[in-house]
């Protein structure tokens, strides 16, 4: 058994290298040849739209209604990032974008407002430690996800990260990825509750059958305007048909899928247009074509990469008999407490926990990157960080003895806010800060939401833990409002001749592989009102819960007219929440007509989409 | 009669010959030679400079082996320009302090040249000033010299702390130095007021340049003007960074080495005085300083452009 990090350090060196091999995702003369295509743009010589399909495959966006500024969207394949990494985006950061860097729920970085010119440099910079922004936006094959915990997670049967970094690898600057019908997500998970399975195009959870290593494969998920929960392709797909079960997938999707109609265009309105039994079939048929077509040279491009130098740690037999989590944790606890509480978690491997760092909607600043890369450098074993579509960053492989040092120095730079695993850490996409479509500030909310739930210690309540709020600027769901217990969405509302801000709020969403489904539309609630309306539902559920109810649990009852005492139905829930939601006129209370970090009164403005591009 | 000394950067070891006479009295250069000198350095990164009698021409920065050769041959002014605390505490050798502070408190072109006269600097005196706030205070400092007169003014390629932290000398007793008396020549070609960056408007060979952050920027700014905020002009070692980089960036914004720069900040023209070096460095040859910039824009009423359609502040981790 290993006693100490410089122990597993020392074995490390002399065994082979616990941390998995840097993989390098950048290509220096694509920086270059961006530099270029923003003159010939520049000097009227490359038309509009040539110039926005190009940008976007390289992973530049609009920034909103400011083409001539660039959100940044730097992809991190399985989530994975080393020291390096973050120092160096905290460079460039400074640099060229705000002093700050954005972790997104799909577990990509993005830097704000860059300067169009300046783009290509924050590219050099990022090729320099091995990262790239291509294929990052753009009808293409998205950043390819890996749950947070996977090589830790103490219910996973085997660590998906290989496989999702080589599917990553494969299908990068591949041809087949790059013209697709609309873009194309891939997530793989560790075990039935961790990595959003169910809301991607393809998603796949680790699976062992006799012994023999596979996945259990969910294909036509996926958020949106209209979403859908992907459905299984097959009892058990084997490691072997992996790749040709992702190839013919994307093939499928390739030459049948809708190019005209941008609205309708994902794999998974294809999926219910054609029917789920007709679609799989289609899928295993294709696979059988891809696994007997498909060159030698293809295959050889798809190399799972095992690391199996290192010595297995110990299993840990007790998962989770975190030392603290069996006290009663309160506000008045100590700091330490409380974060353990709410930020630590066991891993499979004996003595080692995993930590969270909690991030207002996923917002950190360049210092704080930098003071983090030290901490990894120091405490993880394994000397990577991995962000999470909660938009934290889990840092793994932490020895037991080292966690109070751990704390102390994440309170120095201001990243030790407890509350990473509960209600508390509200996903908030980027709104009105920087998006086209947006039509409110749900950033700034989830940031609202966030303090003001750990002012009200909503964070060591054992009852509120597993329960979620995601919230997203307009229907579009890149804040995965409808996977979470409590989902918000923006909109505007018109009263007489006035527009005011609203959200319109689900019920009972989750993104599990075993129960995943999604959130129950309720009602609207002024975008002043949703931390009003937050605190109602759960005084409500209070009184109303039976002994050992959570709260998720009690909304899952109500959403399907379940419920017993005075809320029985959805309608009940209504009825006590609409005083708080109510929007009277303009007149009457005027501050219901501005959105958060606005004085001014509230108008929905909005530009062409570049998700759909 | 003059070498001309090429001193690569501070880690070649290009061996140094100097040409010192003891008395800086005797000296005149001429006008046409200075210029023609201004030439060579704008277009190197390399730092040429000339001895004639006892003067050296400087380059718009300054390595550290340059400086530290002219302090032995006790060849330079060395100007120290952070807070008098910080002085005292320690500094370059031989250094003397004006904390940009004073500096500001009355910078009539008479008071400078009388402040140039108490450091002990005489017209074509090699003067190397730093800082320790990344260049800005320094930059800011240096513009100053040269516009009343004092071309041969330098930048020290890195902070004080940079300097401290790589282990060179330093002291901290209080350097004075006996009187000289100075000329004023204002140069007029590198300062611009309101009402010339009001003029430039819709001149498309005019370019006014914004050196504030992103967001300030973003927030409010002069009509026209581009944005190259001060955070992109310098790395953790340099004050400056190479050429190629910052020509790159001037490039990759359109801009031609010929067009006419102006440079302004938020309010005391600090860090558009950095960006004012760091294009010169660039081989831009027409820069002014807006040194009273937006403060003094916004006092007079001037028209500005103001973006509120995005809530970019919430961007913000703290
Ligand atoms: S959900 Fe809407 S507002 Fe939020 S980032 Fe996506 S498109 Fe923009």
């Amino acid at each position: 058994m290993l006693k100490k990090n410089e122990e597993l350090t020392k074995i490390n060196h002399e065994q082979g290298s616990f941390v998995k091999p840097k993989e390098n995702w950048g290509l220096e003369k694509e920086t270059n040849n961006f530099a270029n295509k923003v003159k010939l743009y520049r000097q009227g010589k490359l038309a509009d739209d040539d110039f926005r399909r190009f940008r976007l495959q390289h992973g530049a966006y609009g920034s909103r209604l400011r083409p001539d500024y660039s959100m940044i969207r730097i992809k991190v394949p399985s989530g994975e990032m080393t020291p390096e990494q973050l120092e160096k985006i905290a460079t460039l950061s400074e640099a060229f974008s705000i002093g700050s860097a954005h972790v997104s729920t799909r577990q990509n970085i993005q830097l704000h407002w860059v300067q169009l010119e300046d783009v290509s440099e924050v590219m050099r910079g990022l090729v320099e430690v091995g990262l790239t922004t291509r294929e990052a936006c753009g009808n293409t094959v998205r950043n390819v996800m890996c749950s947070h915990f996977a090589g830790v997670c103490p219910n996973e049967v085997f660590d998906a990260t290989p496989y999702s970094t080589a599917i990553a690898k494969f299908l990068l600057r591949n041809p087949m990825s790059q013209n697709l019908p609309r873009k194309f997500k891939i997530n793989f998970g560790c075990c039935n509750k961790h990595g959003l399975v169910r809301i991607a195009d393809i998603g796949l959870v680790p699976d062992l059958r006799d012994g023999k290593k596979g996945f259990r494969i969910y294909l036509g998920g996926g958020l949106g305007a209209a979403s859908f929960i992907g459905h299984l392709l097959e009892d058990f797909t084997s490691e072997e048909q992996l790749l040709s079960t992702c190839m013919a997938t994307i093939r499928l999707f390739d030459r049948l899928g809708n190019r005209d109609n941008m609205a309708r265009n994902r794999m998974r309105y294809l999926v219910n247009e054609i029917g789920w039994e007709k679609f799989q079939k289609m899928v295993l048929k294709e696979r059988a074509i891809v696994a007997m077509t498909v060159s030698e040279f293809t295959k050889n491009l798809y190399q799972v990469n095992f690391d199996d130098s290192y010595v297995p740690l110990k299993k840990s037999t007790k998962f989770n008999n975190l030392p603290i989590v069996e006290t009663n944790i309160s506000t008045t606890s100590n700091g330490y407490d409380r974060w353990l509480h709410t930020n630590v978690v066991p891993q499979k491997q004996e003595n080692y926990f995993t930590i969270f760092i909690t991030l207002g909607a996923g917002d950190i600043t360049s210092s704080q990157l930098r003071s983090l890369a030290l901490l990894i450098r120091k405490f993880s074993s394994e000397s990577v960080a991995r962000n999470t579509p909660q938009q934290n960053f889990a840092i793994r492989y932490i020895y037991n003895n080292d966690l109070p040092a751990v704390y102390k120095k994440l309170m120095a730079i201001g990243l030790a806010n407890p509350g990473a695993l509960t209600i508390t850490s509200a996903v908030g996409c980027s709104g009105t800060t920087s998006c086209n479509l947006a039509i409110t500030n749900s950033h700034r909310l989830a940031k609202e939401v966030q303090r003001t739930l750990l002012e009200l210690g909503f964070d060591v309540d054992n009852d509120l833990r597993n329960s979620t709020i995601k919230i997203s600027g307009c229907p579009n769901s890149c804040g995965q409002h409808e996977i979470a217990t409590i989902g918000f969405f923006g909109g505007a509302a018109r009263i007489e001749n006035s527009m005011a801000p609203v959200y319109t709020m689900l019920f009972g969403g989750n993104g599990y592989e075993d129960e995943g489904k999604l959130g129950k539309a309720i009602m609207r609630v002024p975008a002043k009102r949703v931390i009003d309306v937050i605190k109602k539902i759960v005084e409500l559920y209070k009184n109303e819960k039976s002994s050992s109810e959570t709260l998720d649990m009690w909304i899952d009852r109500i959403i399907n007219n379940n419920g017993n005492g005075n809320i029985k139905n959805m309608d009940d829930i209504k009825t006590l929440l609409t005083p708080v939601t109510q929007l009277p006129p303009f007149e009457e209370d005027q501050e219901l007509y501005q959105d958060y970090g606005n004085d001014i009164k509230f108008v929905a403005k909005t530009a062409r989409g570049e998700c759909a591009a | 009669m003059c070498s001309l000394i090429n001193l690569k950067n501070n880690k070649s070891k290009t061996k140094l010959k100097y040409n010192i006479q003891s008395k800086p009295k005797n000296v005149n250069v001429k006008s046409s030679n200075l210029k023609q000198q201004n030439q060579k350095q704008t277009n190197n990164t390399k730092t040429h400079f000339k001895g004639k009698g006892t003067i050296y021409k400087l380059p718009i920065v300054c390595d550290v082996e340059t400086l530290r050769t002219l302090i032995r041959k006790k060849a330079a002014r060395v100007v120290d320009v952070r807070r008098i605390e910080d002085y005292k505490k320690g500094h370059i050798p031989t250094a003397v302090s004006l904390p940009l502070a004073n500096l500001l408190s009355n910078d009539s072109p008479e008071q400078i040249v009388k402040l140039l006269e108490t450091l002990g600097i005489y017209d074509e005196m090699p003067v190397v000033v730093y800082d320790d706030t990344f260049g800005a205070l320094a930059a800011r400092v240096a513009w100053t010299f040269q516009y009343v007169g004092h071309e041969n003014t330098s930048l020290l390629e890195m902070t004080y702390t940079n300097w401290k932290n790589l282990g060179l000398e330093i002291e901290n007793r209080i350097n004075k130095f006996p009187e000289t008396t100075h000329s004023l020549k204002l140069n007029h070609s590198i300062y611009a007021d309101a009402t010339y960056v009001e003029s430039i408007q819709n001149n498309p060979d005019k370019v006014l340049v914004d050196s504030r952050e992103r967001l300030n920027f973003l927030s409010e700014h002069i009509p026209s003007a581009k944005n190259i905020p001060y955070t992109m002009l310098g790395n953790n070692n340099h004050i400056l960074r190479s050429v190629d980089e910052l020509k790159r960036f001037v490039e990759n914004r359109g801009i031609t080495q010929d067009s006419e720069i102006i440079t302004y900040c938020g309010s005391v023209g600090t860090l558009s005085g950095l960006a004012f070096y760091a294009l010169k460095l660039a081989g831009i040859k027409n820069i002014k300083l807006y040194s009273k910039s937006f403060k003094d824009w916004k006092a007079l009423g001037k028209p500005k452009i103001e973006f509120k359609d995005a809530n970019y502040w919430d961007l913000s981790a703290e």
